[in-house]
């Protein structure tokens, strides 16, 4: 089960991207073992200071292990597969 | 040209940063509310002046702070910042909040990003605390990790427009080689310049060996500011800006107090001894007693009960309180009971500006009002040539402002040849009150020191040329011998004036003769006088008995006739008229 979390500046264009890009991945690759929670630092900028989130997007995979952390608006997909451990070979 | 402004006005349009001189020199401050650059290169001070205004404004005005750390962790910062008297762990409980925001080393990238999240975050805790002053220091770091010049600036303007909304005065440094001016204008630092109101560059380099930081206001709009480089050192209170006094101050209260020099016949020849908080020049050549001279001061100074420094660059401190002893100059009781502070300067690194510095704070720590330095000359050494005589200016500068008489001996350089009267490259001689000049008398096989006062402000003195004398009754002026136009010293002098001596005794002796020989013919001439003086009497009384004599004999003789006449019966005929 892949559990992740999103932090976002709802609004601009690179998070909006980013939350695009994240469930299309999630829907060809991950379809039905896949949970995104979204955290809006605008709603919530305490927490997002406090958990360390200075760039966004940002995409943290906290389950399966290992923890990976990544910036940014996720158009390179290949990459993003790369660091979720995705890449091809795993279904 | 820049318009002048009221202080009051010009006062709440600044942030001030509470730094020593940089207040001055920028007119009072950061402009408020706006964003200020902060440029140099590794290791030039940037992290400890940003977080300095943080510090000051917690501490001194009331406004709080965040620090958005990128390139070094907040732990990192905080311990660096020990060193200085802060006190920042208990301003970081309300007044001061640290952000750690470097860029984690595994970081993943894939597409564009932006600053948001951090923004965000940063405005709710700007909000809470309450915050008027934030830093962004390394801003470069986090920016080159943008894909492109497009993010750069896009990012850039989101900062700004985020600082405009919430009136944050704003400290962004960059890292950059001063001595590349044009890195600042390069993108993206010169795309910044719109929204930078103020940059400052801080430029550290070693000259000759000896390390010289230097801070340059480059830019202010809207004021009128010091454009010059200032000289600054980091010490204990942080950093320290050089400044000499500005036009404007109200000079310190002259006053007609004189101390004492130490030496009796100097004062005589001062009018009294040096003015209080004046600034005395002794120079001469090596050997010449220009330390003896100053110890005298420092001795005299501490007998007064005054509280006196004696910084010595030449030797130890305890190496000159044993010296002076042989001259009769006890210094060591004072030093003792804690009236008199010996500073052995030499272990005094750097550059003229970090021993000004210490000179300072070791006055102020022990409140000294008589301050000796030994010799002021060695400021100008070891690639400090150039520096020197700005140093010498504000020390002389800083003495007068807190009312500390100061004496400074220099050293002229025989080897170099230097005339007599020629000052050092300091030219302190033209700043100082008073200049004493030591120098040899060379005569029949003897050195002998002479002193002479080349000039003294307000004071009539003495142009005479006197033997200085040491011995191990202390330190006395004698009068130089001068007869037929020849100047003798020493033992000459010691002979001429034993010669004298005996001429004179020889001529009182006489003169007592003569007076004894007058007195005795004065003697006998009374004697005479009176002796001629009874005769005289003696024949009066003979010439009247004389004439008392003749007068009775006539008359017996007349009544002789009469009687025989009445004896031959005869009448009383009247007596013939004869």
């Amino acid at each position: 089960m892949f559990k992740f979390r999103l932090y976002v500046a709802t609004g601009t264009l690179n998070s909006t991207q980013a939350v695009a890009n994240l469930n299309a991945l999630c829907r060809a690759y991950l379809q039905g073992r896949h949970e995104i929670e979204v955290v809006d630092v605008f709603r919530e900028p305490q927490r997002a200071l406090a958990e360390g989130i200075r760039m966004t997007p940002t995409l943290l995979k906290l389950a399966p292990p290992p923890v990976r952390l990544m910036v940014g608006s996720l158009s390179q997909t290949q990459r993003v597969l790369e660091t979720l451990g995705l890449d091809s070979g795993v279904t | 040209m820049k318009s002048e402004r009221s202080p009051a006005a010009t006062a709440s349009r600044k942030a001030p940063t509470g730094i020593a001189g940089f207040d001055e020199i920028s007119g009072g401050g950061l402009p408020r509310g706006r964003t200020t650059l902060l440029v140099g290169g590794p290791g030039s001070g940037k992290t400890i002046f940003s977080l300095q205004f943080l510090v000051n404004g917690a501490r001194y005005y009331k406004e709080t702070g965040i620090f958005v750390a990128f390139e070094e962790t907040s732990k990192r910062i905080a311990a660096n910042a020990d060193s200085f008297d802060w006190r920042l762990p208990e301003l970081r409980r309300k007044k001061l909040l640290f952000v750690d925001a470097q860029p984690k080393p595994d970081l993943m990238q894939s597409g564009d990003f932006d600053l948001c999240g951090m923004l965000a975050g940063l405005g709710a805790q700007a909000r809470k605390m309450k915050a008027r002053r934030i830093v962004f220091d390394a801003l470069d770091i986090v920016l080159a990790l943008l894909p492109d010049l497009t993010a750069r600036r896009r990012e850039i303007y989101r900062l700004h427009e985020w600082l405009l909304q919430r009136e944050l005065t704003c400290l962004v440094t960059l890292k950059a080689a001063a001595d590349e001016p044009s890195s600042i204008t390069q993108q993206p630092y010169g795309f910044m310049q719109f929204m930078v109101d103020c940059s400052v560059i801080l430029n550290h380099s070693v000259v000759l060996g000896v390390s010289q930081r230097n801070l340059r206001v480059q830019k202010y709009r809207g004021s009128s500011f010091d454009e010059n480089e200032s000289p600054f050192v980091i010490g204990k209170a942080g950093f320290e800006v050089a400044i000499v006094r500005l036009l404007g101050r109200v000079d310190a209260d002259v006053t007609n107090e004189r101390v004492t020099s130490g030496v009796k016949r100097l004062d005589t020849m001062l009018g009294g001894g040096y003015y209080r908080a004046a600034c005395v020049l002794i120079t001469g050549f090596p050997g010449t007693a220009k330390t003896t001279l100053s110890g005298a001061f420092a001795e005299a100074a501490c007998r007064r009960g005054e509280r006196t420094m004696f910084v010595s660059f030449d030797s130890d401190g305890t190496e000159v309180v044993r010296n002076l002893a042989s001259v009769g100059i006890r210094l060591d009781r004072y030093v003792k009971n804690g009236l008199l502070r010996m500073v052995s300067a030499r272990t005094i690194n750097g550059s003229a500006e970090m021993c000004l510095v210490r000179i300072k704070a070791f006055a102020q720590e022990h409140r000294a009002r008589c301050l000796v330095i030994d010799p002021v000359s060695a400021l100008s050494k070891s690639g400090n040539e150039l520096t020197a005589h700005g140093v010498a200016e504000r020390m002389i500068d800083w003495s007068k402002a807190d009312r500390i008489t100061l004496v400074c001996t220099s050293l002229l350089n025989e080897i170099s040849g230097q005339a007599e009267g020629d000052d050092t490259s300091l030219h302190v001689s033209s700043l100082a009150d008073t200049w004493i000049h030591l120098s040899y008398l060379v005569q029949a096989g003897e050195r002998n020191r002479g002193m002479s006062i080349i000039k003294s402000r307000g004071t009539a003195h003495s142009n005479q040329v006197r033997e200085l004398i040491l011995s191990n009754a202390g330190v006395t002026l004698a009068d130089v011998f001068t007869a037929g136009g020849e100047v003798l010293m020493g033992t000459m002098r010691w002979e001429k004036e034993s010669a004298e001596r005996v001429a004179t005794e020889v001529a009182e002796v006489a003169r007592t003769l003569k007076r004894v020989t007058l007195d005795t013919q004065q003697a006998e001439l009374e004697v005479r006088l009176k002796a001629v003086q009874t005769e005289l009497i003696a024949k009066q009384v003979e010439r009247t008995l004389s004439a008392r004599t003749t007068a009775s004999r006539k008359a017996e003789i007349l009544r002789g006739r009469v009687r025989m006449r009445e004896l031959r019966g005869g009448d009383a005929a009247a007596p013939r008229r004869k």
